[in-house]
């Protein structure tokens, strides 16, 4: 009797496995690169600003109060998307909105801005990328939420939605808020 | 690829003078020949590195190899075409130059990239299901082959116990 069930229960075996396999595939992107940087200061930098080359901006510059960057590209579709999104939806986030620009000619850039609109109270500009390295950057769009001491606390890789504004950066915007008074 | 096999084919089935047969080795010869210079100048033209010497270029290579690009993830740091692979090969081959050593590269690639950026993932915490799985696997199924192979033995040496049981019940054993 036992040893008649025993194909069943191996089939039943591989059968859960597959079936939890799809299930975790649901939730889960394969191809989505995690972050080391989760829980860690943001890499030191000093970058000019798009605006005016000659003046730099570091990470202790932006301490003090959080933020999110937001590594953007006017050669990157999928950040049209997103721009509108930003545009919409940006302020009501309540923290400084840092445009991370990647690789990206300032012509080009500051075209793209004035055409879509600049959702940002700061745009800083990595044209060599390297950078974007330190922090981890795979492609654009990417979102960095960095917390008042300077410790990334959230990637999102992806253009944002509002849906993810809502479900993911609120509340941990909230939660950072409540950290550091 | 295909065509060496071709000619190697004529050799063996059509009787041939030594003197024809050396002139294909050369010919055979001169296409390896050809193929390898075909690859080496791919190789090249991703992007030039001015490496010192040829063992530096292949301690390059062999290291990008194993790198993954992250922006095509299904090649290799060595073969993608990518500005962010460009850029990593670029950063691979300064830490090349400034002596560091191939554990110490990666070491700092997965700090912003995780065990990501490695195709031979290290063995940790998360990952010894992924390592020792198959091989429990294994030992799973070896030692229900090896329960039901004395299961059977015993069962055969009490000889009056099996010729009692009914037929269709030895059938579905198995």
């Amino acid at each position: 009797m036992n040893t008649r069930l025993l194909p069943l229960a191996g089939f039943a075996l591989v059968l859960a496995l597959l079936g939890f396999g799809i299930w975790w595939s649901q939730y889960h992107d394969p191809r989505e690169v995690p972050s080391p940087l989760i829980g860690k200061a943001a890499p030191a930098f000093s970058l000019p600003t798009l605006e005016d080359p000659e003046r730099h901006v570091t990470n202790l510059d932006l301490a003090g109060e959080p933020y999110l960057l937001n590594v953007f590209a006017s050669w990157c579709f999928a950040c049209r998307e997103e721009h509108a999104i930003l545009m919409n939806e940006g302020k009501q986030l309540g923290i400084k909105l840092v445009g991370f620009n990647y690789k990206d000619a300032p012509a080009d850039a500051k075209r793209w801005l004035a055409q879509f609109g600049n959702p940002y109270d700061l745009i800083i500009a990595d044209l060599p990328g390297d950078v974007a390295i330190d922090f981890g950057v795979t492609g654009a769009p990417e979102s960095f939420l960095v917390d008042a001491q300077g410790i990334v606390r959230y990637k999102y890789i992806s253009p944002i939605t509002p849906a993810v504004i809502a479900a993911q950066l609120l509340p941990r915007i909230a939660q950072m808020k409540k950290g550091s008074q | 690829m295909s065509t060496p096999r071709v000619i190697v084919q004529r050799v063996a089935s059509a009787p041939m003078s030594r003197r024809w047969r050396g002139r294909i080795f050369c010919a055979l010869l001169f296409l390896c020949a050809l193929l390898a210079c075909e690859f080496s100048s791919t190789a090249f033209a991703i992007d030039p590195l001015p490496f010192k010497d040829r063992a530096e270029e292949l301690r390059f290579q062999t290291l990008a190899k194993q790198l993954r690009c992250l922006q095509c993830q299904n090649e290799s740091l060595e073969d993608s075409n990518a500005p962010l692979a460009a850029d990593l090969r670029r950063d691979v081959f300064e830490q090349m130059q400034a002596g560091k050593s191939d554990a110490e590269i990666k070491r700092w690639l997965t700090a912003r990239y995780s065990d990501f950026v490695l195709y031979d993932p290290p063995l940790h915490g998360g990952t010894w299901l992924l390592w020792f799985g198959p091989l429990m696997v294994l030992a799973a199924g070896a030692g229900a082959v090896f329960i039901t192979v004395r299961r059977r033995a015993n069962a055969g040496g009490a000889s009056t116990q099996t010729a009692t049981r009914p037929a269709s019940d030895v059938e579905d054993d198995w």
